[in-house]
């Protein structure tokens, strides 16, 4: 598997795994930083596209409006690019709060972990290793 | 307050009083310091209990010095709240009761009013009676802001117990690998659908559950309110990555919910909690075969 | 809005994203050491962040006042987002979910009502507009107040 870890952002790294970008998103974010990120995703998708796109936001503390309409809106663009994008690991204070908030992310794809979301996009992709649920 | 001869001299009893709390503040705290309020609270120094007593003494003499003695509310009163909640809070864990507290509070003023008629040996009779009336007052004030700390301290005892009997009812189940479920029984208001999804969301991460029930069969009464909290903690276990099933809407509370014009229309709901773990089951990719006739009734 | 005032906690400056940082992370310290819970903490720093932000973008620039407040055995933490801007119009409207005038998803003003337990909000058409919220870290049962 080709492990490139690009550091073309100015914070927050895109690793990518195999056909999948995985971006794990930690602490207070700059909402320059989240914005870099965003156009970060959309170039490496264009220079060599990929399946799926996953950020891990395990680490976040807050998700407000401006950060949670970024998560939408690289999850738009990037099914524009023909990739899945899942976000993994909200925590449950995170989670409540955006409900609360009214912003419940109806066109986002979530999974448990990191894993988890790796697990999901496998079994939809064409070309991954099928896991079909019987 | 009547003017006094004395007052010529531009000294007020509150002054004075202020003065003397100023003057005497290493004195008082150090007798302080050997009463019992302080001796039982402070029993790892007496260092820590004289400075203890020297800060209630400073708090004093600012209330003084404002000449606010009658109000709990003075700006002197705020500063060492916190100081007397931990030492009432020390004293109830010895099992001693707000009056009980309060008379060892009252057991600060004498020591006090001693020192005050010995620092004060040139005042006229009347001025030192003026003085005293004024300190007794302050302390009188005193005993009345430790009691309604330690009042309040009773009261946060209480809700905190009444979350904890929230939370005690409120059980999140593991009814299989990936799959939690609550069993709400009675009325859910607002605090409780706060604890129950607090409590569910808890459960999916520590149990990583794909799977999130949320059995209402107990719950007598299903109103605007209630579903829109049910809706809540639907959208809230979707975003951590999870699903989540509702189940036992009885058909009165399913014609409720129509009446409302409420839209459950996103939300997975079942029947029953059978039901919704045979779902659950089978998105997880597990089969259930019924091995015996006549299958699994209700007993 | 209840409540005595306890202290004044700090007064931050909102003239860049950066300072919404300073704005989250001072909220979240404070709240933290007046016992609120997570989620509370959480709501709150949340709220902290959508009014910060409008002060920024819509406001032109402000500031934060945190004060900790008291109300009985409660305590709380309120904070004031002040700004000299071109103040709201039609502030019904701007608490209405949907409403923006900037580039947003305009859930900001009635979101962050959403958060907090006390919302207030005054503006003055070329003055400028101040939001006051409060949060109480000793949430005993007794229903709160439902918004709308």
């Amino acid at each position: 598997m080709n492990h490139d870890l690009s550091l073309s952002s100015a914070h927050v790294p895109v690793l990518r795994l195999g056909d999948v970008l995985l971006i794990t998103l930690q602490g207070d974010l700059h909402d320059g930083t989240a914005e870099q990120l965003q156009r970060d995703i959309a170039e490496q998708i264009v220079r060599s596209p990929v399946t799926g796109v996953v950020i891990d936001i395990s680490g976040v503390e807050i998700v407000d409006s401006f950060l949670g309409r970024v998560l939408a809106e690289i999850a738009a663009s990037s099914r524009l690019l023909a990739a899945q994008t899942v976000v993994a690991g909200m925590r449950p204070a995170v989670a409540i709060t955006l409900v609360e908030l009214g912003l419940s992310l109806p066109g986002l794809r979530t999974a448990l972990s990191t894993e988890a979301a790796l697990g999901m996009l496998a079994t939809a992709s064409p070309g991954g290793p099928r896991r079909e649920p019987r | 307050m009547p003017e006094h001869e004395t007052a010529a001299e531009q000294t007020t009893p509150a002054s004075d009083v202020g003065r003397f709390l100023h003057r005497r503040r290493e004195q008082i705290a150090q007798r302080w310091a050997d009463e019992p309020l302080f001796r039982t609270v402070f029993t790892v120094s007496r260092d820590e209990a004289v400075e203890a007593g020297r800060v209630l003494v400073d708090a004093l003499a600012q209330v003084a010095e404002t000449g606010r003695v009658a109000d709990t509310d003075a700006a002197g009163f705020t500063a060492v709240r916190e100081q007397l909640t931990g030492m009432v809070a020390s004293r109830a864990r010895f099992g001693l009761t707000s009056g009980q507290v309060s008379t060892e509070v009252d057991g600060l003023r004498p020591p006090a009013v001693t020192l005050l008629a010995a620092d004060l040996p040139e005042a006229t009779p009347e001025h030192l009676r003026e003085c005293t009336t004024l300190l007794t007052v302050l302390m009188g004030t005193l005993r009345l802001v430790v009691l309604e700390t330690s009042l309040s301290e009773g009261q946060a005892l209480i809700d905190r117990q009444q979350l904890e009997l929230m939370e005690a009812t409120t059980p999140v189940i593991r009814l299989w690998d990936g799959i939690v479920a609550v069993p709400l029984i009675g009325t859910l208001d607002s605090a409780r659908s706060q604890v129950v999804m607090e409590t569910l969301l808890e459960s999916v991460v520590d149990q990583q559950a794909r799977f999130a029930i949320l059995d209402i069969t107990g719950v007598p009464m299903v109103d605007s309110l209630v579903a829109q909290h049910l809706m809540k903690t639907v959208a809230a276990v979707r975003l951590m990555g999870a699903e989540c099933v509702v189940s036992g809407i009885r058909p009165a509370i399913a014609q409720t919910i129509v009446h409302l014009g409420l839209d459950l229309g996103t939300v997975v709901t079942r029947s029953s909690l059978a039901d919704a773990l045979a779902y659950a089951l089978k998105r997880l990719g597990a089969d259930i075969v019924i091995a015996a006739p006549g299958g699994a009734g209700p007993r | 809005m209840s409540g005595t005032v306890a202290g004044v906690e700090a007064r931050m400056p909102i003239r860049s994203d950066l300072d919404l940082v300073w704005v989250r992370q001072h909220v979240r310290r404070a709240a933290a050491a007046l016992g609120f819970g997570l989620v509370d903490q959480t709501k709150l720093v949340t709220a902290a962040s959508e009014l910060a932000r409008n002060t920024l973008v819509y406001g032109g620039g402000g500031e934060m006042a945190a004060e900790h407040v008291r109300d009985g055995r409660a305590q709380g933490l309120r904070l004031t987002f002040s700004d000299r801007g071109p103040g709201i119009a039609d502030p019904e409207r701007a608490l209405s979910d949907g409403y923006t005038s900037g580039g947003g998803l305009g859930l900001g003003l009635g979101g962050a009502r959403r958060l907090v337990h006390d919302f207030s909000l005054d503006s003055t058409p070329g003055v400028g507009t101040t939001v006051t919220v409060t949060s109480w870290a000793v949430r005993s049962p007794r229903q709160r107040e439902e918004p709308r």
